[in-house]
């Protein structure tokens, strides 16, 4: 039975009527078009997926989008401020941390939620956090740089 | 593909890797040109005229366009999927053009666009397809400058070129190549043929080649702009959903397909062994696919287990024909009257490459032309194979291979394509089939597992005198030792294989060089001697010898060896494969209580020519040694009769952040050669230094891959 949602996706509001155990995940790429959320397993095992619900991460691809009715999504798509890119998305590109880059939008809204919560995250912290995602071609170091890159530019801005 | 067939690709690969592969199918219809590139295109070459080529020369134009916003457009076959192809060929392109990366427009893997430049495969494009690209790119420089000359009827070699402009300092006179771009005689003279004889600059004056550029749609790849294969959305798309054995073999008898046929929007295709649903949404086909699985009768046939996967591909191992072994001296003779004899077997499990993009494909048809994007390393091959599969010609089928999210050699095979295909024409809609990570596990083909029997005959000085080795089943990538022995005997034998198999990075060579450079170990042990002195004292590879060295020195290996226990170990391992070579040190430490085996730090030093691009390169070298770890200590497909229970990644662990060791890599130039690949031998030493380590720190000799042993615990 479908059923009619309210949500705002990257700051627009959105009504949908569709089968509310769709995954959150086809429902943004199959119904909004917003592809730069990917598939990896299915199964909240690699972290693909990883969207902002409320500011938090989760998996896309485990959430029903009948559970998401009346919250605020955030995609990779909804990141940049215009041209202007989100501090971590430059980091990832500053510190070359893609490869493919298919696992990029959910690294990067992965280390954006951390970064949220914990501007200063130790390295072991962002290495516990950034375990929940898959990259199968870069070898980590790189991403791991990228955090640390936006984790070094957050303590510039907060501590004059 | 058939496994057999994929059987033969693994061969055919090793035997391709050291040829050049492009024909000369392409069509470039002014039409289709106009429709990709647009307006602002001023050359345009009819399909007569790249059809009255043949033979091994290609036209200017059917690899480079100038634009007359002064960009350029430079066609290639390759694919992109991560390796950094992009970049580099972009890179070649400007550096002979002299214009800047910013300036090229590479348009990869369109078959109704680009040549044929073969698989993307076997570390291939920086040898064989950087040096087509510097050609056509300096011939074209070449051509235009003597337009230049001509109109202003002074001799060409006082002419400059510099970011895309021709001057004569003389007189200040320029044009641009924008300008160019808008005369009718620059399409004339780009219908000449690309020179192989041109004149490429010279190494030491690189600009942009063997700098760090960054992948030039790396923007889109962080803002999700960019549209893989899994990402094509065509107006009144359906999601596809094909039904799926429940083990390997398994032939359907019958099927109910009542309860998906009463779906509405659901469009039911079954023909033969194939039934594939298609609907608005992946989640309706998903429905309609479980509920006539549930009905779905199957006849099993029986399958041969992972357990016993070993003795399986001994039993049927094949002699003579193919199978027969390369000789050098007399080994039995040598073995005879070695004064030590060490006889050992290892074995490597199949692995699955796991790119993070599963096999997509989206297929529209129109006017009984097909279109397909997708993920594949070989769009001409794939698109011969759909063209054959649906009985229309080649140029019915165009396929385009958008960058795609990873392949590591897992995806030169167009199922997806095919699928998604045959379910757009029977529904007359575009079909998206986008294969879940269990079908990737399950029914994509795995990198090779193998049985290698090592035997070898040492010298009363501790000098090995005989070698005898054969590899039963992953190919002959990387079977020659590196190492003067006088008496060799070396096979690559092939067998029954069980499971689907295929190329993988740096497939055999991982295999082979686990093996051998594990078995060095031993026989250093025997001989008494320390592992590098040992390998240092046989060594005939003088840039191997480099590369250990180097790796040696930064890790500080003497000092490193002398503070082994029986928890942190060191090890080290070396080779050779496709043109570049390798050596890794590397420190690991041992939970006694549990086993587990914690890789600590890598050292690796690699060299493969002159490096194009340094960063691109240390990546992929990281990229290397962290895939390299998975089958190394955990990967391994496990399989029942038919089923593959790997398949997730909960049972099948590939490593993650926390897997991370200390990484220290050195990359070592040398300028004396042509640039070899770099994207896949630094994964081949990394398997047998952790094996070594593990023995130096236990006495424990680890022989299967992935290395795992309850006698850890201690
Ligand atoms: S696709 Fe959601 S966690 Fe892998
Ligand atoms: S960059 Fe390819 S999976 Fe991470």
């Amino acid at each position: 039975m479908d059923v009619t949602m309210s949500l705002t996706v990257n700051g627009e509001k959105k009504t949908i009527t569709t089968d509310p155990s769709r995954r959150l995940l086809d429902v943004l790429r199959e119904d909004l078009q917003l592809t730069g959320t990917k598939y990896g397993c299915g199964q909240s095992q690699c972290g693909a997926c990883t969207v902002l619900i409320n500011g938090r991460a989760v998996h896309s691809c485990v959430t029903p989008v009948g559970s998401v009715n009346n919250t605020e999504v955030i995609t990779v798509e909804g990141l940049a401020r215009g041209d202007v890119l989100h501090p971590v998305q430059a980091a990832f590109l500053a510190e070359g941390a893609i490869q493919c880059g298919y696992c990029t939008p959910g690294m990067i809204m992965r280390a954006v939620a951390l970064l949220d919560s914990d501007p200063n995250p130790s390295d072991s912290t962002i290495k516990a956090w950034m375990n929940a995602n898959i990259c199968r071609c870069n070898g980590y170091t790189k991403i791991l740089n990228a955090v640390r890159r936006a984790a070094r530019q957050n303590l510039e801005v907060t501590v004059p | 593909m058939t496994r057999e067939s994929l059987i033969d690709d693994v061969f055919e690969l090793e035997q391709d890797e050291t040829q050049a592969l492009w024909t000369h199918e392409f069509d470039l219809t002014r039409r289709t040109f106009l429709q990709v590139l647009g307006a602002g295109l001023l050359i345009t070459v009819t399909q007569d005229m790249t059809q009255a080529q043949s033979g091994r020369t290609m036209p200017v134009i059917a690899r480079l366009h100038l634009n007359t916003d002064g960009t350029v457009t430079v066609l290639t076959g390759k694919v992109e999927e991560g390796q950094g192809s992009r970049a580099e060929l972009s890179q070649a392109a400007a550096e002979e053009l002299r214009v800047s990366v910013g300036q090229v427009r590479l348009i990869m893997a369109d078959t109704d666009l680009v040549p044929d430049d073969g698989i993307t495969a076997g570390s291939r494009t920086t040898p064989y397809n950087v040096p087509p690209v510097r050609q056509a790119a300096a011939t074209a420089r070449e051509l235009l400058t003597n337009l230049a000359a001509r109109q202003w009827q002074v001799n060409a070699e006082t002419l400059e070129v510099l970011n895309g402009k021709i001057t004569h300092t003389a007189t200040g006179k320029t044009l641009t190549y924008g300008d160019l771009a808008a005369l009718d005689t620059t399409s004339e003279v780009f219908k000449g043929s690309i020179r192989s004889d041109v004149t490429l600059t010279p190494l030491g004056q690189w600009k942009t080649m063997g700098t760090s550029v960054p992948r030039p749609n790396s923007r889109d790849l962080v803002t999700g702009a960019h549209h893989y294969p899994s990402d094509q959305i065509r107006p009144g798309m359906l999601y596809g959903k094909v039904l799926r054995p429940p083990s390997y073999g398994a032939t359907l008898e019958a099927i109910d397909l009542g309860a998906a046929q009463a779906m509405k929007d659901v469009f039911v295709l079954h023909e033969g062994q194939f039934v594939g649903f298609a609907a608005p949404t992946t989640f309706l086909a998903t429905r309609a696919l479980e509920a006539a699985a549930q009905t779905a009768q199957w006849k099993t046939v029986p399958q041969v287990s992972s357990r016993d996967l070993f003795s399986h591909l001994k039993k049927n191992k094949q002699t003579g024909g193919r199978s027969r072994p390369r000789t050098t001296g007399d080994v039995d003779k040598a073995l005879s009257e070695a004064s030590q004899v060490l006889n050992e077997t290892y074995e490597v499990a199949y692995v699955q490459h796991t790119p993070m993009e599963p096999r997509a494909a989206t297929a529209e048809w129109t006017d009984g032309k097909l279109t397909v994007w997708t993920g594949v390393d070989s769009p001409q091959r794939v698109q011969g194979d759909l063209a054959r599969e649906f009985g229309v010609s080649n140029d019915k089928v165009r396929l385009i291979v958008p960058d795609m999210g990873g392949g590591f050699g897992g995806k030169h095979s167009g199922e997806a394509a095919e699928e998604a295909a045959r379910l757009s024409k029977a529904c007359a809609r575009p079909v998206a089939v986008h294969w879940t990570r269990e079908e990737e596990f399950t029914w994509a083909y795995f990198r090779p597992a193998a049985v290698i029997e090592c035997r070898a005959g040492l010298d009363d000085t501790g000098s090995l005198t005989a070698w005898d080795f054969t590899s039963i089943n992953p190919g002959s990538s990387g079977i020659d030792p590196p190492y003067g022995i006088a008496n060799m005997s070396i096979l690559s034998a092939g067998t029954d294989s069980p499971l689907r198999q295929g190329a993988y990075r740096c497939l055999a060579a991982t295999a082979n060089n686990f093996a051998r450079e594990s078995f060095i170990d031993e026989l250093s042990v025997a001989a008494k001697a320390d592992p590098l002195a040992f390998r240092l004292a046989h060594l005939n590879n003088p840039r191997i010898r480099t590369v250990l060295e180097a790796a040696a020195r930064h890790f500080d290996w003497g000092n490193r060896r002398k503070k082994i226990t029986r928890e942190l170990g060191v090890g080290l391992a070396c080779g050779t494969e496709k043109n570049s070579v390798v050596a890794a040190c590397v420190e690991i430490l041992i939970d006694r209580k549990t086993g587990q085996i914690r890789v600590v730090e890598v050292c690796e030093a690699f060299e493969c020519g002159p490096i194009v691009n340094p960063d691109n390169l240390t990546s992929q070298i990281q990229g290397c040694i962290c895939m390299g770890l998975g089958p190394a200590l955990r990967e391994a497909m496990v399989f029942e009769d038919g089923r593959i229970l790997s398949n997730s990644f909960y049972t099948y662990q590939v490593p993650r952040f926390a897997d991370i060791p200390k990484l220290d890599i050195h990359l070592v130039e040398n300028r004396d050669i042509p640039s070899a690949g770099g994207g896949e031998t630094p994964i081949i030493a990394i398997a047998p230094a952790i094996g070594n380590a593990v023995f130096a720190a236990t006495g424990i000799r680890l022989r299967s891959m992935p290395l795992q042993s309850d006698k850890l615990k201690a």
